[in-house]
């Protein structure tokens, strides 16, 4: 069923009697091309690539609980192509270009606002550094501005300039970073790949993997068996515990990063704006709540809940870096578990196991991610080639130590990136 | 989150810098080859539930501690310095 | 309206730029009650007046601003204002006024304003959302506004820890805090009300013979006469954390005009065992148009007559569900209220006083623009319109056990009180009583808090008593009921205007599992997070998808309880605050200077040493390069970190750090070392001097003193404590001086006790020295190129050092030099920090892999072989100079073939440090380049969009001045 506002208007004068469900909820069949397990934002644009750009549609999503119950809906919403190193540019500047056609893709507003994402620096070495990282992604054909500390207070007036313990020397903008609003971003692909014929099948847990002689068969589940010619692993958080299933022990250690929101306020906060001297950043709804968060609580942890040493630093950075909010109030803080690799970067690959795939590591880069991943995943998946965007995201290059992309330097410790 | 460190008692988790899993603790010889520095360096159980894990009282004694903890519930069922015989 | 006289002072508040008067201990919802004010907000999204609703934290709708100017506080629950003289308060949401707000034209809209109906539209033209419709949905979103200027209010944080925190103050919380604190022990109260007793304040039982609010002030006057005992009212328990840790806040002094206290306090208290007692929220129903101004919670309209004197209608109309609510009519009555009717769901139930009493009864529609006139109900005899301006409602109560969520514990449904009850052990260490854990009477919640109480005091080691004074003991009755069917919206969330219809539609939409009609209708999603109402939408969800309310389960409550202000959780860290600074001994003398203090990490060092008639840092910094490369230079160095290494096994602890060997150092000999990740790649680098056979002292950079400090401690404790090594920081304890320049023996020989000669000291050679009798040591190294010592004193002779030193240079023609000259010194040697040194290279990428001894072990040789790190095409650090020397380079350049587009796939590297070299007359830098080594004397060109410029450089090696080291040892 299409949307448009002519749709929500002829529905308003009838009741809205008419809208469909949004996908259905069949039961799982005995056999699929291709079974994704993992329900998140990631899984579900997997199966809709796979559906749209290869025309692959006997595809089941196995999710354990809700569509989108995982980081998609769980995330602090930014969207941005403002890496630095080989690997990643090329793959970020692929999947901005596909969330800046999402909405009309998918036919679903999901909200993408490109209001920018503004990082601060403040020392000349910081600044150089993201002159750096700036060219990178210039020379990768997307937007960078190094702002000087002027330009920084007429995009935001709202940060402190005159006293501070850690002045500003300037920013990197990239303008066309932004935000989205997460659920509908999951939401709209799950619609796009139901319509297509995809399964998307919930409360079905994959308790096993059923492999013979190197070869993938199908899965094992609380629903029942699945046989499937293909299985791509997706489930980030699990990624640990599903890949175990197929005997595999990966370079990831699981973290909570803790996120907040505060009360709904009239606009103040213009785009994303990130402090470089502590672990916060700050963004503001549509709805009104300012939205932000800091770093990992650096412990491995499952909880999806934090502690108060990391909340109290991200509101310590907040007052030093803008005061002018202290009065906000926040509202709600929440956890997600993030898949830390060793080098900060994902892993897109195939396995040791024929049939098998592995998408994992998005440490806390996976929002911004959705459709890029899952097109390249997507695109493993059915011709068995890397992606381009994604050929550097492989599984080895921590044994061979060709190819990491370590974006924060801090080296193989997975909870320093 | 507090942490029991074996040399001043059970301290608030302020006070403590983390690295990762315990297998940082059993370093492979040199030339143990490619795959076993590679599990060594990155690959980790990883477990959701009972975990080993290394703690630093980086604001306190300046012991390496070794923690059983539940990375599911956060509940803390002993330390030990990393020196102790595991 | 107030029916019963106050005793308190009086007090002159605005609301709206209105002045209306109020008593102590009024809150601002009570005393504009009082006045008769019904109409005190906005909805979110239709913009449709509302009233106040509760008495607590947990109002949905009476959201307003308090304060001016930096002090603006927005959102804030009128509820929960102590009033104070001179408070203004103004509403919010609304424009022009509150009575004529323009946009209450969203509600004519409403139809097509359906749940998600955003998802479904406003995608074309593509451009249009940033442009058109987000602006427009931004400007109406959001409640309140922030002033835009920065707080210039106190906020304070702070640490508490106990046996006992008690959560709540009611009957429970109160018996068990007594219970606890007679027992011995250290128990602390924290309550969010300004006054303790909780229900007890509000309702007209009787505890152990007296009035239930005098006993709760006896109980408090006990408690406050225990040592033990520490009582925190006004201090919500916002949080439950691991090992009994709980955050909360406390307001101090909002209440307090011009007070110099803190405005609030966020406390972190650990307790050994926690006992929650925080009641229960009472629920609304959902029947058509339920949202008018005058209708509220039965519990409210009963706290505000019988805690403030304050009837909130003249003829008070009641619809419930359960008993409870009967008290409302009968306390109403006893006040000389008239109550207009009793509208009971219930068939079977008899009144409890001289009032109407309608069963089998439902309200089906309401009346009144901005505040209520009359309900249309139905019951047992028909159909009839009662004029009324105050509807008490009650769907029966929550309990409130958010606390218990914290830690992901998921309360349980109880049948008998149709709600949700905690699992025990949600929280390690905490119990729960009273309402809070459905226990309804006032008796039960007496009896449970002194059990819990005793309980925990007896884990604890005590032995407590249980000693609980007689109350009433009604049973609770109640049957469900969630909405009734009617013409008109129903509502469930007040403030994001979340009704029946939203909820079913999302059902119809397949949104079934709770979390997607929460995310999808944004239910639960406002300021007061579903206190009330998230029981109700989960019923109609499961009413509306044919599953029972235990099957279709709950959403998570999150911490904080209550909205908690930024700047209470930041306390200490606006403006100069969030960091400690560390400033060396030279600090004062080079302020005194003049020279511009920069941050590096938490220290702060000179930038330059500015002269009179210089225009620019680059003047100066230029002299003060010529001060070192012609005559003598002084820099303060103690930022670096130093590293006492003590033992036997000191020199095998060093080979096994550093990738290069150290127990071959002959003593006062000083060599460079690399330190390696385990990762294999450059961690830090430094000099280290041999002081003696079992001794060395260690530098590092700056930058990862810190970091190497807890890796040497690392290293000795877990991967080798087979050595015999002990080590501590020195940094802060001595100061250190480098002398550079081709005077620089010349300047220290004018200041040793004795002086020093090129023979006894060469290049890399340390040792003890005397300075005017102070024990000093001194180290003949170079960061600069040049002759070159660096001095150490004792931290407390370092100012006077530093002013003889800095005297003696100018004396010789030099004189002090900052961070700008140091960067150009070494930048013209090619000596590395941490620009190049950046956390992704290796000792090869830097052209020391020779540095790597393969005859020993070391922290990252294993890893630093791997083949990916050995690839001659990996960028390696190379010098840069500017072909026309006048041409700037940039730091953060990439580097491309001339000719080439620069563009990703052609790059061959960066830019990592640049200057101006003085000594050279050049524009010159440090960078990596693919297969660097071999490209010597390549022109490439240096591109750096984002500053727009663009250079032809030489690839060079990186050392460029006096690459024979002939000024370094001469």
């Amino acid at each position: 069923m299409g949307y448009s506002g002519f749709k929500v208007i002829k529905e308003g004068l009838f009741g809205q009697k008419g809208w469909k469900p949004v996908w259905r909820d069949p039961a799982p069949k005995a056999e699929y091309d291709v079974v994704i397990i993992g329900g998140g934002g990631h899984g579900l644009s997997t199966a809709y690539y796979l559906a749209k750009e290869h025309g692959i549609t006997n595809v089941a999503v196995l999710e354990k609980g809700y569509i989108g119950g995982g980081n998609v809906g769980r995330n602090t919403t930014i969207v941005r192509a403002n890496y630095m190193l080989p690997g990643n540019s090329e793959f970020y500047s692929h999947s901005l270009k596909l969330w800046e056609g999402m909405e009309q893709d998918l036919n679903y507003n999901t909200m993408m606002s490109q209001r920018g994402v503004m990082m601060l620096c403040h020392s000349d070495g910081q600044r150089d550094y993201f002159a750096r990282r700036g060219n990178s992604m210039v020379n990768q054909g997307d937007d960078a501005e190094l702002l000087t500390p002027e330009q920084v207070r007429a995009e935001a007036p709202m940060i402190d300039f005159d006293n501070v313990r850690f002045p500003i020397y300037g920013g990197l903008m990239h303008r066309r970073g932004g935000t989205a609003r997460h659920d509908a971003v999951a939401w709209g692909y799950a619609r796009g790949a139901d319509t297509r014929g995809v399964d998307l099948i919930q409360n079905c847990e994959v308790t096993g993997i059923d492999i013979e002689g190197g070869v993938v068969r199908g899965v094992q589940t609380t629903r029942g068996a699945i046989r499937a010619k293909k299985v791509a692993i997706v489930v980030a958080g699990r990624s640990s515990q599903v890949a175990a299933m197929a005997g595999m022990r990966l370079p990831i250690e699981s973290h909570v990063l803790q996120a907040f929101v505060s009360e709904g306020l009239k606009p103040i906060m213009p785009g994303v704006i990130s402090f470089g001297m502590g672990h916060f950043y700050i963004s503001q709804s549509d709805k009104g709540g300012l939205v932000f968060g800091g770093d990992l609580d650096f412990y491995a942890s499952y909880a999806a809940r934090g502690n108060l040493p990391m909340k109290e630093h991200v509101m310590d950075a907040a007052m030093t870096l803008m005061p002018s909010i202290g009065k906000a109030k926040v509202l709600r803080s929440w956890g997600g578990i993030m898949d830390m690799s060793p080098d900060g970067s994902p892993i897109i690959d195939k396995t040791d196991t024929e049939g098998l795939f592995l998408n994992c590591g998005w440490c806390y880069g996976g929002f911004k991610a959705v459709p890029g991943s899952g097109f390249s995943y997507a695109h493993l998946i059915a011709t068995g080639q890397h992606h381009a965007p994604a050929a550097r995201y492989r599984l080895d290059r921590f044994r061979t130590g060709a190819g990491l992309m370590d974006e924060e330097g801090t080296g193989s410790q997975h909870n320093l990136h | 989150m507090r942490l029991p460190c074996p040399i001043c008692g059970e301290r608030d988790r302020r006070e403590f810098y983390y690295q990762g899993d315990a297998v940082a603790l059993d370093r492979p010889a040199r030339d143990a080859g490619g795959a076993a520095w590679d599990d060594y360096l990155h690959n980790r159980d990883n477990p959701a539930g009972e975990t080993r894990d290394l703690w630093h009282h980086a604001a306190g004694c300046g012991a390496w501690i070794v923690v059983t903890r539940d990375t599911v519930t956060h509940a803390v069922s002993g330390a030990k310095l990393v020196g102790a015989k595991r | 309206m107030r029916v019963i006289k106050p005793t308190g002072t009086p007090l002159t508040f605005t609301f709206d730029g209105v002045q209306y008067r109020g008593v102590e201990g009024d809150t601002l919802a009570s005393a504009l009650l009082a006045n008769g004010v019904k109409l005190v907000g906005r909805s979110f999204k239709y913009h449709r007046p509302r009233g106040i609703v509760t008495a607590g934290s947990e109002e949905p709708n009476a959201l307003v601003t308090i304060g001016t100017g930096p002090s603006q506080e927005p959102n804030v629950r009128a509820t929960t204002v102590q009033l104070f003289n001179g408070l203004e308060a103004r509403s919010q949401n609304a424009w022009p006024s509150l009575k004529r707000d323009a946009m209450a034209v969203n509600d004519l809209a409403a139809p097509f304003l359906s749940a998600g109906f955003y998802y479904k539209t406003f995608m074309w033209p593509k451009a249009f959302w940033e442009k058109l419709y987000e602006p427009i949905i931004r400007r109406a979103a959001g409640l309140g506004a922030l002033s835009g200027e920065a707080n210039s209010d106190t906020y304070e944080k702070a640490f508490a820890h106990c046996d006992v925190l008690v959560i709540g103050a009611g009957p429970a919380g109160l018996m068990a805090a007594l219970t606890a604190g007679r027992a011995g022990a250290d128990v602390i109260v924290a309550d969010e009300d300004a006054v303790m007793g909780g229900r007890l304040l509000a309702e007209t039982f009787d505890v152990d013979g007296q009035a239930g609010a005098d006993w709760a002030a006896d109980a408090v006057a006990e408690l406050a006469a225990m040592p033990n005992v520490r009582l925190m009212p006004r201090t919500t328990v916002t949080g439950a954390y691991d090992q009994g840790t709980f955050g909360a806040l406390e307001e101090v002094s909002r209440h307090v005009p011009r007070s110099d206290a803190p405005r609030e306090c966020f406390w972190r208290i650990t307790a050994k065992r926690s006992i929650l007692c925080a009641g229960a929220l009472e629920r609304p129903i959902a029947f058509p148009n339920n949202d008018r101004p005058g209708i509220m919670m039965a519990s409210a309209v009963r706290a505000y007559l019988n805690r403030w004197g304050v009837a909130p209608g003249k003829a008070v109309t009641i619809f419930a569900n359960n008993d409870d609510a009967h008290r409302t009519a009968v306390d109403l009555m006893d006040a000389g209220v008239k109550v207009a009717g009793v509208i009971d769901s219930r068939a079977d139930v008899a009144a409890l006083g001289d009032y109407p009493l309608y069963t089998s009864g439902a309200v089906i529609g309401t009346k009144g623009r901005h505040a209520l006139d009359s309900i249309t109900i139905t019951h047992a005899g028909g159909t009839r319109e009662l004029r009324t301006d105050c509807l008490a409602m009650s769907g029966g109560w929550n309990p409130t056990v958010h606390l218990t969520c914290h830690m992901n514990g998921r309360p349980q449904w109880d049948d008998a009180i149709q709600s949700f009850v905690p699992v025990e052990g949600a929280i390690p260490g905490m119990v729960v009583a009273g309402a809070a854990n459905g226990q309804m009477s006032t008796a039960a919640c007496l009896q449970s808090g002194a059990q819990a109480a005793c309980a925990v005091a007896t884990e604890l080691g005590l032995s407590p008593v249980a000693d609980v004074p007689s109350a009433e003991d009604d049973p609770y009755r109640i049957e469900p009921l969630w909405q009734v069917d009617g013409k008109g919206r129903k509502w469930i969330d007040f403030q994001n205007d979340v009704h029946v219809k939203d909820i079913k539609l999302s059902a119809q939409e397949n949104f079934r599992s709770v979390e997607h009609m929460k995310r999808y209708t944004t239910q639960g999603m406002a300021t007061d997070q579903g206190k009330s109402s998230n029981v109700v939408a989960l019923a109609v969800l499961a009413d509306a998808t044919g599953r029972g309310i235990p099957e279709t389960g709950t959403t998570t409550f999150r911490p904080p309880y209550v909205p908690v202000s930024i700047a209470a959780m930041g306390a200490g860290s606006q403006g100069h605050g969030f960091a400690p600074k560390r400033l060396t001994t030279s600090h004062h003398a080079s302020v005194a200077r003049g020279a511009p203090m920069i941050e590096a990490g938490l220290w702060y060092r000179p930038s330059y040493f500015p002269h009179p008639g210089e225009a620019t840092w680059l003047e100066s910094c230029n002299r003060e390069v010529g001060y070192v490369r012609n005559a003598v230079g002084v820099c303060d160095v103690s930022t670096l970190g130093k590293i006492d290494i003590q033992g036997p096994d000191a020199a095998a602890f060093l080979d096994f750090v550093y990738c290069n060997t150290f127990s071959t150092l002959k003593e006062n000999r000083v060599r460079y070392g690399l330190m390696l990740r385990e990762d294999g790649h450059v961690m830090d680098d430094g000099t280290t001097a041999r002081l003696g056979a079992d001794h060395y002292v260690m530098t590092t950079t700056t930058a990862a003193a810190g970091q190497v400090m807890t890796h040497l401690d690392w290293v000795s404790q877990a991967l080798r404590p087979d050595l015999d090594v002990r080590f501590a920081s020195v940094t802060e304890q001595w100061a250190q001086f480098a002398v550079a320049g081709p005077q620089a023996r010349e300047l220290l020989n004018s200041v040793l006790d004795d002086a020093v000669d090129g023979d006894a000291w060469p290049f890399m050679s340390c040792g003890p020295v005397s300075i005017g009798g102070v024990k000093g040591r001194l180290f003949r190294i170079s960061f600069s190129g040049e002759h070159a010592y660096e001095l150490a004193v004792p931290s407390r002779y370092g100012a006077s050092l530093f002013r003889l030193l800095t005297a003696q240079a100018e004396a010789l023609g030099g004189g002090a030099y900052g961070m700008e000259a140091l960067n150009v010194l070494r930048i013209e040697k090619g000596f590395i920090t941490h620009a190049e040194i950046h956390g992704r290279v290796t000792a090869f990428d830097i052209g020391f892999d020779r540095m790597v001894s393969q005859k020993k072990d070391c922290v990252g040789n294993a890893a630093s072989r791997r083949p990916g790190l050995l690839e001659a095409e990996r960028p390696q650090l190379v010098g840069l100079k500017a072909v026309d020397p006048k041409d700037k380079i940039t730091a953060g350049a990439h580097l491309f073939v001339e000719g080439a587009d620069p563009v990703s796939a052609n790059d061959q590297g960066y830019v990592s440090s640049v200057c101006w070299s003085p000594t050279l007359g050049s524009h010159i830098g440090l960078g990596f380049v693919a297969d660097g080594p071999n490209r010597m004397g390549e022109h490439i060109v240096a591109v750096d969009h984002v500053r727009g410029v663009r250079t032809l450089v030489e690839v060079c090696h990186p050392v460029q001045f006096d690459p024979e080291g002939e000024r370094t040892r001469g």
